[in-house]
């Protein structure tokens, strides 16, 4: 075996692991990316029942139900941007920082009759109550901006969103 | 003695000995001055002093409760328990900064200390980047995150701690997982002094070899603690979730493994060692980013330079500067490297090449996944994420060949292999693993975990029937059999284990896939039966903890009518910070958890409903053993003799490996 032959092996080898790696991330990357989304979008541009997408936004003050249905709790509310909001249901526990009001980010489908069944539901924030695409989101539609001083508290977003909703 | 002021500045004086330490050995060695290179241990020892004096002072601001110094008051308060008040110095960014560099001190004054047999000029050099190293992140900890910045009028007390992290887990996490990402500091180190110097050769191979084992030992320790922490803590029943802090880990673990496998090769047969070299640059590179970037949120989210742009400035140049410099100096230096020994693609070495190879792969695979969501991010202003899916459609497939390599791998010999001699080497292996293959039709689901059960099964057959080849199971005595067994070389011992933990954690994966759960709302004394098992809601009942309220649940679990357990799910609100946290309970025999977790309580009296969340985790702590038999493996070869000979007294290897 020449010096030239080994590096031809593994040159060969190099190529086949990087070009089937390369094809592995992009077949996933086709199917798998989960793309975000807020309420208004989801209403202007529903995405396809089987694409699963993170919807994000705040919790409408008051809109938390929770029924029982086979021996699980299924939890609704309404999350919503302040332009648009959509019923998200959740068959499980919501995590210990979910609150109305505040922000969360669900994991999930877009049914045909316009609600969305979660998979997941987070609630994981920051220490401005916020997770960053909700705040993204929040400062896109003109609802808060960073300039012109903090996030508006969860007081003023139930007032926000209750008018809107409530109307 | 040992007050803020004390501490900040023995960091400024560690951070003016780090850059003598980098500055003086360098010089030294260009102009061939033997006493100035000989300054290097004094200075990295001496480093190591002002750096301890400088976390120690911190301790004890905490500890004392001094609310004047800000990080303190941010992340402390008076009714903290004593561990807490400790482990929470290192919890927050300023004190993770101080820790990492004291780490470095230590890796610096180790070298010191333990590479007596080093030449002189190579140590100086290896010193002197570790210092210069040190010197950028003193400053930055200087200058950007000091934690011993004063507030004043002081408060009364501390804002507290999350009750999430008031955890004996994680309080160990972050300084084992630090100690590895920062244990990687020293392999760059030798692999940029290699690079100045113009040689590598197998004796380097041999130096860095237990540096690079060392480090992955404790980055393998960090990563199974840090899955296991998410496990009993965030009560979802998962392990891990590939978000951007857990893959920041998993990279520099990929390209670090990959390391300690091909330094092998530069060590046995003088190959690969500009790769070597490019591999040590690499994970290192990428513990750096790793923890810097993904962890300060910089890539995370643009805004996080809006925060402090001096700091994300600051860390942006520092990481240009130690990555693109040593990247240019491996392109200038690397071609006058020479290359070594001959082999034919069916040997050992080119087994070692296909591991880094299929390794190097996956993590490009991880590396994508991480980073395209925050660059899609900046630069097309979508928010996406990639998760679970991705990562298990992209990489498993990767895998597969890799753990049918490992198995191939060690049965084979260096330089050419003859292929018929090495099938009879792993018939028995292969014959476990058809027997491996039907077990784990029958209790796995899914072509991907009987696929991935088969070979972890034929991976740990491999590693076992190695070992006995070796020592002559079949054809020689008992006697015989155990002398071989003494003086066969440790490190094939630890290659053995280390083999067989990867099977074991492969295996807690495969037998993960299939857990079953379910959540249900029911009454006390009702019964829900979930895979086989009886759970009843016994008793539900309200207590007051220290600083919370809980309500704990009595769960028992019944299998055909005998009782196997009882499990106390906990809820607890935390009245101060507002924050409720789960505490799950977990039964395990070391083959199925059973993990059960107490939701919300509906309803009053005898009419209330409670919500529960119960799992059957199949396998689920062979993924954390087999991290820790990895390690122990790691450990073991770092006790080799080998790596003894020419140590005077105490070994290098055997005091990290305690260490």
């Amino acid at each position: 075996m020449t010096r030239k032959t080994r590096r031809l092996w593994i040159v060969i080898a190099c190529l086949a692991c990087i070009s089937s790696a390369a094809a592995l991330t992009l077949r996933a990357f086709s199917s798998n990316i989960v793309f975000f989304m807020a309420p208004s979008q989801v209403k202007a541009h529903p995405p396809a029942p089987d694409r699963t997408i993170r919807l994000g936004g705040m919790v409408v003050a008051g809109s938390l139900h929770r029924i029982t249905e086979h021996d699980a709790p299924v939890n609704s509310f309404n999350v919503t941007d302040g332009q648009a909001s959509v019923e998200v249901h959740y068959t499980g526990i919501l995590p210990d920082l979910f609150r109305e009001g505040q922000s969360v980010v669900a994991l999930g489908t877009v049914q045909k009759d316009g609600g969305f069944t979660a998979s997941e539901v987070l609630a994981k924030h920051d220490e401005t109550y916020m997770p960053k695409e909700v705040a993204e989101e929040l400062k896109r539609t003109g609802k808060w901006d960073p300039r012109f001083g903090k996030a508006p508290d969860a007081a003023s977003w139930d007032t926000m969103t209750a008018k809107k909703t409530g109307g | 003695m040992f007050g803020p002021e004390q501490g900040h500045f023995a960091l400024a004086l560690a951070c003016v000995l780090a850059l003598i330490q980098f500055v003086v050995p360098l010089w030294g060695a260009h102009k061939r001055n033997a006493r100035l290179v000989a300054m290097a241990p004094f200075l990295a020892v001496s480093q190591l002093f002002a750096l301890a004096i400088s976390f120690f002072s911190l301790i004890i601001c905490a500890v004392r409760d001094d609310f004047s110094v800000q990080n303190v008051a941010a992340n402390s308060a008076a009714s903290k328990p004593l561990l807490y008040k400790i482990t929470g110095v290192w919890g927050n960014h300023e004190g993770s900064v101080l820790l990492w560099t004291l780490i470095l001190g230590v890796c610096g004054a180790a070298v010191s200390t333990f590479g007596r047999n080093l030449p002189d000029i190579l140590r100086g050099r290896v010193l002197a980047v570790l210092g210069g190293v040190s010197a950028g992140f003193q400053l930055f900890c200087l200058l950007t995150s000091d934690p011993f910045d004063r507030v004043f009028p002081a408060p009364m007390d501390g804002q507290g701690m999350n009750p999430l992290l008031q955890d004996p887990g994680l309080a160990f996490h972050p300084p084992i997982l630090y100690t590895g990402y920062v244990g990687f500091a020293v392999p760059f180190a030798f692999a940029v002094a290699a690079l100045l110097e113009g040689r590598v050769d197998a004796a380097w191979g041999r130096w860095v070899r237990p540096w690079a084992v060392a480090a992955w030992c404790f980055l393998t320790c960090g990563i199974a603690l840090g899955s296991w922490w998410s496990y009993y803590v965030l009560g979802w029943g998962g392990y891990w979730f590939w978000d951007p802090v857990e893959n920041a880990s998993l990279i520099p673990w990929l390209t670090g493994t990959a390391l300690v496998h091909s330094a092998i090769v530069v060590e046995k047969r003088e190959g690969l060692k500009i790769w070597t070299v490019l591999l040590a640059i690499a994970t290192f590179s990428f513990s750096l980013s790793g923890t810097f970037l993904v962890r300060s949120g910089i890539l995370n989210s643009v805004h996080a330079f809006a925060n402090d742009p001096a700091r994300g400035v600051f860390i942006l140049a520092l990481l240009a500067l130690v990555i693109g410099g040593s990247l240019a100096l491996f392109a200038w230096r690397a071609p006058s490297l020479t290359s070594g020994g001959l082999f034919s693609p069916v040997s050992r070495e080119g087994s070692l090449v296909l591991n880094n190879i299929l390794l190097c792969s996956i993590c490009a695979v991880v590396v994508t996944g991480t980073m395209y969501p925050p660059f899609m991010q900046l630069l097309a202003g979508r928010t996406i994420s990639v998760g679970k899916p991705f990562f298990d459609a992209a990489t498993i497939p990767l895998t597969i060949p890799l753990l049918l390599a490992m198995g191939v791998g060690t049965a084979l010999p260096w330089k050419r292999a003859q292929l018929a001699r090495t099938f009879s080497h792993l018939f028995v292996a292969a014959i476990l693993a058809a027997i491996g293959l039907v077990l784990c039709f029958w209790k796995f689901s899914g072509a991907l975990p009987i696929a991935c059960g088969a070979l972890a099964i034929w991976v740990m057959a491999a590693s076992v029937t190695d070992v006995l080849r070796r020592i002559g199971l079949g054809h020689s005595s008992r006697s015989e059999m155990l002398a071989r067994a003494k003086s066969l070389p440790r490190s094939s011992w630890g290659a053995a284990l280390a083999h067989i933990g990867a099977g074991i954690t492969v295996l807690g994966l495969c037998g993960m896939s299939g857990a079953q759960h379910a959540i249900v709302e029911i009454h006390v004394g009702e019964t829900r039966s979930l895979a086989g098992d009886d759970w009843t809601l016994v008793n539900v009942h309200d207590y007051a903890g220290p600083n919370y309220r809980a309500m704990q649940a009595d769960i028992a679990v019944r299998h055909n009518g005998k009782l196997v357990t009882m499990l106390h799910p906990e809820k607890r609100d935390f009245t101060t910070q507002n924050q409720t946290t789960t505490e799950v309970a977990i039964h395990t025999n070391f083959i199925t958890d059973l993990y059960g977790v107490v939701g919300d309580r509906h309803g009053t009296g005898a009419d209330a409903t409670y919500v529960l969340r119960l799992h059957k985790n199949p396998l689920a702590p062979w993924m954390w053993l087999g991290g820790l038999v990895m390690a122990i493996g790691g450990a073991f070869s770092l006790s080799d003799r080998r790596l003894r000979v020419g140590a005077p007294k105490r070994s290098a290897a055997r005091t990290m490996a305690k260490a």
